[in-house]
Formats: structure tokens, C-alpha cells, sequence
């Protein structure tokens, strides 16, 4: 089924400059199948009312409020948005154009660099992912030569417009382990190991004896005051560090340390965690993995397999899928298709790609299910939304229905007939 | 630095495109009677066969519903609806299963930049002249690369092997059978042509000019190296000519302007690295200027502005289902490209250019094909197919062995557990002349690099 067989109210222009003021709005999505992933479970003939941005019911003997604007989506599959757990939509636009990336720091400032001050709204990135389900973004600094172990603080945003699109300023803290961190840390894993213990000892004795540093009576730290400050919510727990890790004796000091210094852990690569995912289910430390990663691609990725997901899932390890590629975060769901296509159930896979996510960075009272209450991330698929040959026909974003149009579908547009006679730069956007 | 285990995404296409190839003068130009680096291929034992009750995409344009082919010798000896039992066959009862033409990957990097993804191994760009067409992707290639074994578990049963982007012109290529060997010569895809590989903007212009403050250092710079190149080319293939007839005298023996010459004779397909519709309409002059063929343009990012004049060309555009936006000139990529450069005439290819994505060509046509249809663009399995069997075959020089299910043609085909444009598809036996070479359900025939022996994923990771 395509999307023109969709049965679609008439949509009004683009919702790009709506604002959270204007979406006092009600919508019910009628008929259709949907996976909550809440209490509700999966329902058939299900209804779906949004109204004030909220979800305000959803169950299958639901009526429809009067003034609503009705969408029939007979056939259609409906699920939560797309969270991207690692991504950088909004601090990168063209990867090989310096000048608009600005996911990475060269210098000696680590924990204290926020990307929630670099995040662009306006990225065609964002409307390309967006109309493909994508609906939320834990946006994360990158590694840089020179720069720090600890690489600075994550970002929650929605991609649902150019307002209030920050949901969390800072909301986790990466940093590099394993090769990379070597890489950083001057040649060894065990110096990004030694680094990282640094900064939490140096952040307890900050916070202790603050008034003596201040007043220059305080030995030196490794790290500057704005970076002390930054770690504070990590060493109180508040805050999850988020460590890249994919080797099995790399992610194992990793639960080690967090172990010893009781602070909230999230492995990220995690390429062999398969191996010893009894021991991260007993920990309660979840695994962001990429499912597609299979070949040794380094030496510390030498046991990648594509049943990774699905053995972490059955140890009851919480995961969420992560492929590097915000361009093409849309393909989320690919990813999960070929973990469910190698043993992971199939809602669980899904879970992987929208709550799961919610959960791990403290969202999920807020968001990301279909439950009465929660924020109206909502995607209307033309079938399963796992399956390549699937496409979003309706989105939904804090409960403001999204115009589905992109910078690629005005391009693809503009090509569509190559035999006019005047030049495609005067097919003007319709 | 990398993060290898996200190496899908952004790195991996950064590496990609940091990547990078050398030559010598010996005695006078001439064929050589016998070729050092011939084919040593040789089929694996194959058994007469008899599948039945299957789905079958030929390629061709054909679905053929509870079909059977038939197989003997290593050759397709019948497709259809009824088909005769060749003397002795195994009779395969395949309900519920697919069949496709072995998948064939127009550009592949395995073997020049396998994994692990290390200085030592990475053997794909000779990055020290912007010319190079006197070097040669197979005596790069690394036959342990782990990723032919995972290749293999997605479908795939022919590549050509490209030297990488950096250069101008950046080498010969070579198209091989993904079969276990231990020697590259074991792999080569027996008569195959070679290709040459070419590359068009940001890259050498990059490399050379940014980085090494030489020669190009923009795109006319480019411009006026390929046309250099030609230039020479078009000499030493004048001189040999006379040699031959007895008006001159031979050159002294050339490696580069070899290469080039084959061209020239059409014995050598140009493959060209080139994202933008108005770079590739400049690729396409510079070759009629010197009297050859583009091929096939690769990646084309921008091959939807100008189908009809790839067309009009006969210009093949291999290119991804949905990557775009890692460099300025991939920063027009659209969903519907495929489809679009399909319905303008010209012949379509999905490629890879990844250890990743050549894992799941299947699925990547899927996503094109369903892009289509979504504007209009109608396109059934049948024909979508054909992007990454046939028309690749086409691209390579090797229609005439393999890319369909027909009569005569070398038995490379998949089994597959479902329709293969799906993302739950997998493909449960790949068979290259007639040989069982990939069983999902069969340790014993899941090729293992010796690389990972000894390793817990001592199956390549691709079961």
C-alpha cells in the first residue's frame, strides 16, 4: 500500500514555524493497528486521540471527540516516534564541510563542552529524518584529536520544529574508551581508563573543597572548574555516563568502575557484549549496539555477530540501536528489522529503537509510548514499520501533525520530469 | 581514529573517503603469449540439481510462481513452470522459498580494505600520483578478508574490486567469483574484462591539491589531468598500432599507457567515481572527445537530474539506495534515485561500497524500489531485481555468464526463505557454478577467513 491510499484530512501548510502555543489541536487516528508499547499493549481497530499535545485516549472503544480532525488509517500501523539514542542531527549538516560540523572539540575542554548550544532546528537533516518517523534525538559530542577522554554532554531534542526544540540541555555525559579513548589518552586503553578515574577523583575533591579552591589553596586538578562543575551531576549519580566500549575487557573495567564509583553507566559499541551479557543484565547497565556490526572491523570488534542484540535481550540486558549515520537515522528501523531477522523478538526490536531509549536517558514518564498522558510522538507507517519497503505517511511530534515534506522530496520533485521545456530551477515547489 | 564497531555510519564513510595507488618501465610493448595473472579458477564440486516449487526472479524481468530450475555441469539447463529432471539429479523441494541470480556488487573495496580496518591491511588508493593506471586492485587484495565470507551469507557471488577514490585515475580493477581461495588468481572471474577506475571531484582535488599542494587542485585541474592522460594514451596506442602494421616501431612497454590503451580498444570498461549530474555530463564529453565509453558512473548521487543523458551515453549509474550528505557533493541525494534514473531509460545499479552494505544488496534495492512507488514509478521485484544481478553483469562485462536464470548460464544463483525484498529475508544457499558454496543451516559450508580461527565468531559472524 502506498501513501496516496492513506485517507488524509487536508493538510494545511508545513508546520515548520508552529509553535507549542499553537498546537491546541485535536486529532483522532481511527481504525488502525496499533503497538503502544505501554499498558495498552498492541490493539487492533484501535482509536488514538491526541489533544493539547498529550495523548488524551487510545483503546479500541474510544469515541471521537467532536472538532477533531480525523485521520482514517485503516491499514495502517501506528507506533511512538523514532528516538535516536547517539546521534548528530542538528550539530552536523555535511559531514566533509568543517565549517557546518560542530560535534567535537580539539582542545582541553571535555566534560563542560555542551552540544546543546550548537544545535541548529533548521538542519535539513532533521525534516529528512523527521518524515520518516525519526521524532526525538539524544544528540552527542564526538572525539576529537586533542581533545578530551570525556568528551562533553549530550543533548535531548525533538525534532518536531524551531521552538523549544531542547527537551534536556544536558543530559549525559560521553566518553571514549577502548581504542579510541587510546587513541586520545596518548597510546594506551589503559591511560583513557586512568583519565576517566582521574576526572571523577578530581570532581569528589572539587565538590568537597570547593571554598579552597576558589581561594587557590586547593591542589591542581587535570581538569579546568567549568569541567569539575560539569562532572558533578555524574559523581552524584545523576547524571549517566555514557562510554564508548566494544572489546569484552574494555566494557568489563568499565562495570568495574562504575561499580566502584557508584555512578550511572551506559555502554555504547559494545560490539562483544554478547559474551558476557549475563554479567551486564546483573549489573543494570544498558547497551546501545549497533545490529548491523558483524566484522571485526578493529581488534576490539573481533567477535561482532548479528545475534548480539537478540543475546543481550534474552540475559534481559536493556538495548537500544545506535548506527552512526544521522543522515540516514530514517534507517533505524532497518536495523531493527535485521535484529529481529537474527533472533530478537520483534517488539522488542522495536522497543530498541523508541523506548528503550526513552528509558535509558529518563524519559520515558513523558514520552514515547502510546499512553494517555504522554507527549503525541506518534508515526502512522503503510505497514510494518520494520520492513524496508515501509514508509511513514503521517507524524506526529508532541502532538502537532508535521508536514511531511523535506528538502530531498522538493528535490526528487523538481526531477521528477526531465523532458520540460524550461530548466528545472524553474519548477517551483508546488 | 575510529570507532570501528559504528563503522555503518559516519566514520565508515569518512574513512571511506580519507582512503587511497604505482607503476614501472620494462621492455617493448607487445602481448605477452602466455598471461602471469590468468585465472586459476576453478569450480567446486557441483552435483546435477532439480529445484522445484519455487518463487523464481530471473532477472530478465520474469517471476516465474511455483517454478523449478534445473542444473547440471554447473550451467542452468532449464527454467520454467515444468521443467525435465536432468539425468540423476537431487531433487530440492522449495516451497515457500525464493529464487534470484546470484547477487553481483559493482563496487566492492574486500580484499584492497578489509577488515580489521588497519594501516598494514589498507591497500586501496596508491596515493602518490594522481595517475596510476599502471597499478592493479588484485595485487592488493587480501583473499582472508573476513568480509567475503559475510558477503557471501547476503547473497553475493561476483564482485569487481575497485581501486579507492583518491586518484584521478586510479587503476585496473578486477572482477571476481566470491569463492574461498587462497590465492587471488582462484577468485578471478574467468574472461571477465578489467575495469579502470576513475574519480571525479572533491577527492583528487582533495588529496592532491589541499593536502599535498600538487597537481589538481580543482575541478579543471581534474579536468586536465584525465585529458593529459588521454592524450599520452592515445600516442602509445597510435604507435602500437603502426608496430603492428609495420609502419613503426614499437614503444617501449608502458604499464599506465597500457591500461589506458586497452581502453581505448574497448577492452577495458571505465568505471568513475562521480557524485554530481553536471561533473558526470563532463566525464561523458571528455570521452567522446577521446573516442571511449563510460561504463557505469558510481555512486551518481545526482544521476537522477540527468537520466536521459545517461541514456543517450548508454551510461550505466551505480549508486546507494538512500546515502547522501557526508560531502557537499552527496548532499543532493534523494530517495528515488534508482527509480528515477530506471524510468529515464538508462540502466540502474545498486552498489555497495561497504563490507556492510554488501551484506544486504537485497534490501537496499528493496528501499529504492518501494521509493519509487511511492511517486508513481511503478516497479515490481521482478524488475528491481535486475539492478543487482543483471544489469550489474552488464556493467561488468559478464551478461553473457551470469545475472539471469536462464538456459546456459553459469548456475550462481541464491536461495532465499522469503521474498528477498524484505527485511527478515535471508539467503539459506548460495550456489556459484552449480556448487553449494553457502548453507545457512551448515556449519561446514560457511567459509571462514583464517583470520578469525580460534576466535568465538569463528563463522565469520555471519551466522
Amino acid at each position: 500500500m502506498t501513501a496516496r491510499n492513506f485517507t488524509v484530512f487536508p493538510v494545511l501548510v508545513a508546520c515548520l514555524f508552529v509553535t507549542r502555543v499553537a498546537i491546541a489541536e485535536t486529532f483522532a487516528i481511527t481504525n488502525t493497528t496499533v503497538h503502544t508499547l505501554g499498558q495498552p499493549g498492541s490493539l487492533e481497530n484501535a482509536t488514538i486521540v491526541i489533544k493539547d499535545g498529550r495523548i488524551s485516549a487510545v483503546g479500541k472503544n474510544v469515541s471521537v471527540p467532536g472538532g477533531a480532525e480525523v485521520l482514517d488509517a485503516r491499514g495502517m500501523v501506528v507506533t511512538p516516534g523514532i528516538f535516536d539514542p547517539i546521534s548528530y542531527l542538528g550539530i552536523v549538516e555535511i559531514s566533509g564541510v568543517e565549517e557546518s560540523v560542530d560535534d567535537a572539540l580539539n582542545n582541553s575542554y571535555g566534560p563542560a563542552f555542551s552540544v546543546a548550544d550548537a544545535v541548529n532546528p533548521r538542519s535539513t537533516l532533521i525534516a529528512i529524518n523527521r518524515i520518516e518517523g525519526v521524532t526525538r534525538a539524544f544528540v552527542v559530542p564526538d572525539a576529537a584529536e586533542g581533545g578530551n577522554v570525556i568528551v562533553g554532554q549530550a543533548a535531548i531534542i525533538h525534532l518536531g520544529g524551531v521552538d523549544e526544540y531542547l527537551i534536556e540541555r544536558q543530559a549525559g555525559m560521553i566518553a571514549f574508551l577502548g581504542e579510541a579513548g587510546s587513541g586520545i589518552a596518548g597510546g594506551s586503553r589503559a591511560g583513557a581508563m586512568l583519565r576517566l578515574r582521574e576526572a571523577l577523583q578530581d570532581a569528589k575533591d572539587f565538590k568537597a573543597n570547593r571554598d579552597s579552591f576558589d581561594a587557590g589553596q586547593r591542589r591542581a586538578y587535570a581538569l579546568s572548574r567549568l569541567d569539575l562543575e560539569a562532572m558533578q551531576p555524574v559523581i552524584e549519580g545523576k547524571m549517566p555516563l555514557i562510554a564508548y566500549a566494544s572489546r569484552v575487557s574494555d566494557i568489563e573495567a568499565l562495570l568495574s568502575l562504575a561499580d566502584d564509583a557508584g555512578i550511572r553507566l551506559v555502554i555504547v559499541g559494545g560490539a562483544e557484549a554478547w559474551m558476557i551479557a549475563d554479567k551486564i543484565a546483573a549489573a543494570e547497565v544498558p547497551v546501545i549496539i549497533n545490529p548491523l556490526a558483524n566484522l571485526p572491523g578493529s581488534f576490539e570488534s573481533i567477535n561482532a555477530r548479528l545475534e548480539n542484540a537478540a543475546s543481550l535481550h534474552r540475559a534481559g540486558v536493556q538495548i537500544a540501536f545506535a548506527i552512526g549515520d544521522s543522515h540516514n537515522a530514517r534507517n533505524l528501523t532497518q536495523s531493527a528489522g535485521v535484529a529481529v531477522a537474527y533472533g530478537l523478538p520483534w517488539e522488542a526490536g522495536l522497543r530498541a529503537i523508541t523506548v528503550n531509549p526513552a528509558k535509558i536517558f529518563g524519559q520515558e514518564s513523558n514520552c514515547c509510548t502510546i499512553e494517555v498522558g504522554k507527549e503525541a510522538d506518534i508515526v502512522v507507517w503503510d505497514g510494518d514499520p520494520l520492513e524496508v519497503t515501509t514508509f511513514a505517511t503521517q507524524v506526529f511530534i508532541r502532538g502537532v501533525k508535521m508536514s511531511m515534506e523535506s528538502r530531498q522530496t522538493l528535490l526528487r520533485d523538481r526531477y521528477l520530469e526531465l523532458e520540460t521545456e524550461l530548466p528545472p530551477a524553474y519548477h517551483l515547489p508546488e | 581514529m575510529t570507532r570501528s564497531d559504528f563503522t555503518v555510519g559516519r566514520w565508515a564513510l569518512l574513512s571511506m573517503t580519507i582512503a587511497m595507488l604505482a607503476g614501472c618501465d620494462g621492455g617493448p610493448a607487445g602481448d605477452a603469449a602466455v598471461d602471469p595473472y590468468a585465472s586459476t579458477y576453478q569450480a567446486l564440486p557441483a552435483e546435477p540439481m532439480l529445484i522445484e516449487n519455487v518463487t523464481i526472479l530471473t532477472g530478465t524481468g520474469e517471476r516465474i510462481d511455483e517454478g523449478a530450475i534445473a542444473i547440471r555441469d554447473g550451467r542452468i539447463t532449464d527454467v520454467g513452470s515444468r521443467v525435465g529432471k536432468p539425468r540423476g539429479a537431487r531433487e530440492i523441494d522449495a516451497t515457500g522459498m525464493w529464487i534470484t541470480p546470484g547477487i553481483i556488487d559493482v563496487h566492492s573495496h574486500l580484499g584492497v580494505y578489509p577488515s580489521p580496518g588497519v594501516w598494514a591491511h589498507s591497500d586501496g588508493n596508491e596515493i602518490t600520483s594522481p595517475v596510476t593506471a599502471e597499478v592493479w586492485a588484485e595485487h592488493s587484495i587480501w583473499p582472508q578478508d573476513p568480509g567475503f565470507a559475510t558477503a557471501l551469507a547476503g547473497g553475493v557471488t561476483s564482485m569487481q574490486i575497485l581501486p579507492g577514490s583518491a586518484n584521478l585515475i586510479g587503476g585496473r580493477s578486477v572482477t571476481v567469483k566470491n569463492v574461498p581461495s587462497r590465492t587471488v588468481a582462484g577468485m578471478k572471474f574467468p574472461g571477465a574484462p578489467y575495469g579502470l577506475k576513475m574519480a571525479c571531484g572533491e577527492n583528487p582535488k582533495r588529496v592532491y591539491g589541499r593536502d599535498k599542494k600538487t597537481a589538481p587542485g580543482t575541478r579543471m585541474g581534474n579536468v586536465a589531468g584525465y585529458r593529459a592522460a588521454w592524450i599520452s594514451a592515445q600516442d602509445y596506442a597510435n604507435k602500437l598500432e603502426a608496430a603492428s602494421n609495420g609502419t613503426g616501431e614499437a614503444p617501449t612497454r608502458d604499464l599506465k599507457l597500457e591500461t589506458l590503451a586497452g581502453v581505448l580498444r574497448g577492452e577495458i570498461l571505465v568505471h568513475n567515481h562521480c557524485y554530481r549530474a553536471d561533473e558526470m555530463a563532463i566525464m561523458m564529453d571528455i570521452a567522446r572527445e577521446f573516442g571511449y565509453k563510460v561504463t557505469s558512473f558510481h555512486h551518481a548521487v545526482e544521476a537522477y537530474k540527468i537520466g536521459d543523458l545517461l541514456a543517450e551515453h548508454g551510461a550505466c549509474a551505480s549508486m546507494w539506495a538512500d546515502w547522501w550528505g557526508f560531502k557537499i557533493e552527496a548532499y543532493d541525494g534523494v530517495r528515488e534515485n534508482i527509480p528515477l534514473v530506471h524510468k529515464a531509460g538508462a540502466c540502474a545499479i545498486v552498489h555497495s561500497d561497504s563490507s556492510y552494505g554488501i551484506q544486504r544488496l537485497n534490501q537496499e534495492a528493496a528501499k529504492a524500489m518501494a521509493a519509487g512507488n511511492r511517486v508513481g514509478i511503478e516497479t515490481s521485484p521482478e524488475q528491481a531485481i535486475a539492478w543487482i544481478t543483471r544489469n550489474a553483469a552488464t556493467a561488468l562485462g559478464i551478461d553473457e555468464q551470469v545475472g539471469t536464470l536462464e538456459e546456459g548460464k553459469m548456475a550462481d544463483f541464491v536461495l532465499w526463505d522469503r521474498n528477498p525484498f524484505s527485511v527478515y529475508a535471508k539467503a539459506m544457499q548460495v550456489y556459484i557454478d552449480g556448487a553449494l558454496v553457502y548453507d545457512r543451516e551448515d556449519p561446514a559450508r560457511q567459509p571462514v577467513s583464517d583470520f578469525l580461527i580460534g576466535t568465538r565468531a569463528g563463522n565469520g559472524g555471519a551466522q
